[in-house]
């Protein structure tokens, strides 16, 4: 049968192994991936358990529909309780570990422990094995995946690690694999660090069985049409997630120089199309066609002929326009570095920017950063930083604690400049003008983050009539619906619809570029529901399939509010709301997030969610969805 | 008229979708493991080659075959196996040249590309043509038009060079 890949779970302190197969009825419940992963971390830790001690339990797992021809389904997941909020820790990632972690017969891992010196997992058709780990002790991402093939004599072996950052408890540490592969956000690879626990290296020959074969193939062929047809693919094809950055950026929705502007100006060395000279050829995940990662050579400088892919988004983000930065070659760089080391490339941009903006504002002096000059636009700065980071060195130890511990070491009003939610920085993007995209990394489980709800094809004005075939199936909807992105009408139901669409996806193991994210035409519940038919043989309607997202976002919603998480916490910094936009086509000059009005929306928010005013989902609504005795320790 | 797949290792991303959709058209699974096409990587260098049979003229694993068992489809001039004949003794996956005949690791048998009789899924599926199944007699036009091409441009640039 297709469901047939079990759990394990591995206690590092004691070496103990236990493997139990995954009941058909948790799946119909959870499916796996990020929703089956919820329930499990709801039922395996403790309420305030330290997140870097031994009782934080490390969850790594498969979506249900990993390595199968559901296109685009790479998916690993990872979860524990968070190092950097506190709250929820949960990162989803492409690549090509999670499929090989099916063929050696595995869909979830429950770690729980700490090694008593360093150790790798090796799991190898249907056996775990923890081994010594002190020849990539101290290693690089890449080598330790080397190190790994060569030890044990498999070039095939594919391995999650952690880099120095990770080992160094960088509370914004990333696990890795491949090259750039990261599960970023959230601080997962410092769990790893706290465990001892460097690597999972997995290889397989055991077969992910196709339930009905013919339709399968010929369902995979017709969505791969589909998606590869859109421009939004083919340009993603071609210049990688940059695209992003470049459309945004021209209108003014991109952070810069920490939170002071929206648009970094002379921005014509780094545009998306001047990487292409770096560049040769793309590269993508396990079976997906679109392939939005570059490959590239630094070009010249200390890293000249290093190897690397990408950048993304975030890294010119964090490279060039938070820091106000324009070379290249410097995005090239601080991208390998913080792949190597193993680091949220989204945090470590923020963390350094803010530091740029307390030194403009003589908050941190040259005594406090040891000498080197923070000014905005200093690009040898920005790179000494990320080695300072990741080694815990001067200033770049007290950054590597995140937001909110990082301010209260530095004091003064150093917090006033923060751009944060629930303790973890915001992306790069700036969301005063876009009140949709606003709610949505307020409201959003594991902290600011725009890939848990952002209804980013707000960004297109889409016709009302569009937006409402999109926005009302699998469940009616017949409120108000606004096509301009500056309006907060009808938003609070996309970022409702959004957030059950991603919950889905990352429970599939299917990447959100094969959804509606960033192109509106793309796949969602109908087509899944087919998917899961033709390949696991699950009979689940879309509206099954909405239901499951329901409850797994709930049960992130009540690990959450276990850790102490309230309303005030669903919440913007002040200068969304204080500091208007200053750059920018005059749609998006002078706005701010209208207090008042965020309040409505995130009441509306909460309404849809069946929760209560202060966001605690209501008795009936858990009684619903079958989760009103949790935990149940079912699995 | 002859037709093979040609493989154009620059275009290849390295997904490995044509590993899956092979060993689903032929076992009904996915498991890289059991497909008759494999891309090779050198992940720190981004380089990526897909290897499968290239269904050859003097083919060795033919010729070595102790039982006959490798024979050629002479209609469609692919190499495939009779697995009534074949006793499993891996001869063939030693002297391929380039290790394209592989050995089942489930179905423990001899396993090779047979095009899909005709139909070849892997360079169906493959959106950035670096796998095309083509006339074997036309199977260098395109790289023999790119290298016109780029032959052209640099001409161009000589031409140029020479004016300013």
């Amino acid at each position: 049968m297709a469901l047939n890949k079990k759990i394990a779970y591995i206690n590092l302190t004691d070496g103990t192994v236990e493997t139990k197969p995954i009941p058909i009825e948790m799946r119909k419940k959870f499916l796996g991936g990020r929703g089956l992963d919820a329930y499990l971390l709801y039922n395996n830790i403790e309420a305030g358990v330290d997140p870097l001690g031994p009782d934080n339990a490390l969850l790594v797992s498969a979506g249900i529909l990993v390595g199968t021809l559901a296109s685009a389904s790479a998916r690993t997941h990872i979860a524990a309780k968070s190092p950097l909020t506190g709250y929820l820790g949960s990162t989803n990632m492409g690549g090509f570990f999670a499929p090989e972690l099916r063929f050696a017969g595995f869909d979830h891992l429950v770690i729980k422990g700490k090694a008593e010196k360093p150790s790798y997992l090796w799991i190898h058709n249907g056996n775990i094995e923890i081994r010594d780990a002190s020849k990539i002790w101290g290693k690089g991402v890449r080598d330790t995946q080397e190190i790994i093939r060569e030890e044990l004599g498999d070039r095939n072996i594919k391995a999650v690690t952690i880099g120095l950052a990770g080992e160094n408890l960088v509370r914004y540490a990333n696990v890795m694999t491949e090259i750039k592969n990261s599960g970023g956000r959230t601080g997962m690879g410092a769990i790893f660090g706290s465990k001892n626990l460097k690597a999972i290296a997995v290889r397989g020959t055991m077969d992910i069985k196709i339930e009905h074969p013919v339709e399968a193939l010929e369902y995979d062929k017709k969505i791969i049409s589909q998606i590869t047809a859109a421009k939004v693919s083919q340009e993603q094809g071609r210049l990688g997630t940059l695209f992003i950055w470049g459309a945004t950026n021209s209108q003014g929705l991109v952070r810069t120089r920490n939170f002071q502007l929206n648009q970094l100006e002379n921005s014509d060395d780094i545009e998306p199309e001047a990487f292409e000279d770096s560049a040769f050829g793309m590269t993508g995940c396990f079976g997906c066609q679109v392939h939005c990662r570059a490959k590239y050579i630094i070009p010249d400088g200390d890293y000249k002929g290093v190897y690397d892919e990408g950048p993304e988004y975030t890294s010119l983000g964090a490279f060039a326009s938070l820091p106000g930065c324009t070379d290249l070659t410097t995005v090239l760089v601080g991208n390998y570095l913080v792949n190597d080391y193993g680091m949220d490339t989204l945090e470590i941009g923020s963390m350094i920017s803010w530091a740029m903006e307390l030194y403009e504002k003589g908050i941190l002096t040259d005594k406090d950063t040891d000498g080197l000059d923070l000014s905005f636009g200093n690009e040898k700065a920005v790179i000494e930083m990320v080695h300072r980071i990741a080694h815990r060195k001067g200033l770049g130890d007290i950054l590597a604690e995140g937001p909110l511990r990082a301010a209260k070491k530095i004091g003064k009003d150093s917090i006033k400049y923060q751009v944060h939610v629930k303790g973890m920085s915001n992306l790069q993007s700036d969301e005063r003008p876009t009140p949709a995209l606003a709610l949505g990394i307020a409201t959003a489980s594991r902290g600011s983050d725009h890939l848990r709800s952002r209804p980013a094809i707000d960004l297109y004005h889409l016709p009302e009539p569009v937006l409402r075939q999109i926005y009302s199936q699998p469940v009616a909807y017949d409120g108000p619906l606004t096509s301009n992105y500056i309006d907060y009408e009808g938003k609070s139901w996309q970022v409702f619809w959004q957030e059950q669409c991603y919950m889905a996806v990352d429970s599939l193991g299917i990447c959100k570029y094969h959804t509606i994210f960033l192109g509106p035409n793309f796949p969602n519940f109908e087509e899944w529901s087919k998917l899961l038919y033709y390949n696991t043989g699950l009979e689940l309607s879309p509206l099954d399939i909405w239901n499951i997202a329901e409850s797994a976002n709930n049960m992130e919603r009540l690990f959450n509010l276990r850790e102490g998480l309230t309303r005030k916490d669903d919440w913007l910094v002040d200068r969304y709301f204080d500091e208007p936009t200053k750059l920018g086509i005059p749609l998006i000059r002078n706005r701010t997030i209208d207090r008042d009005k965020l309040t409505k929306m995130i009441d509306e928010f909460y309404e849809f969610h069946g929760w209560d005013e202060n966001g605690i989902p209501r008795p009936e609504t858990l009684k619903r969805l079958g989760i009103d005795k949790e935990p149940s320790h079912l699995l | 008229m002859k037709k093979m797949l040609v493989i154009d290792y620059e275009k290849c991303t390295g997904c490995r979708l044509c590993e899956m959709v092979c060993s689903v058209k032929h076992e009904g699974v996915v498991n890289p493991a059991r497909s008759r096409i494999t891309i090779n990587k050198w992940e720190t260098k981004g380089i990526m080659v897909p290897m499968v049979c290239s269904q050859c003229e003097e083919a060795p694993c033919l010729a070595v075959c102790p039982t006959n068992a490798r024979i050629r489809d002479e209609e469609t001039g692919r190499v495939i196996v009779n697995y009534d004949r074949c006793i499993g003794c891996k001869t063939c996956v030693v002297a391929c040249p380039f290790g394209a005949v592989s050995f089942d690791p489930v179905a423990n048998r001899i396993i090779s590309c047979d095009l899909c009789d005709g139909d070849p899924q892997c360079s169906r599926f493959c959106e950035t043509g670096a796998i095309r199944y083509v006339d074997a007699s036309d199977a260098n036009k395109m790289r023999q038009r790119e290298a016109a091409e780029k032959l052209y441009e640099s001409m161009q640039k000589m031409d140029m060079a020479s004016i300013s």
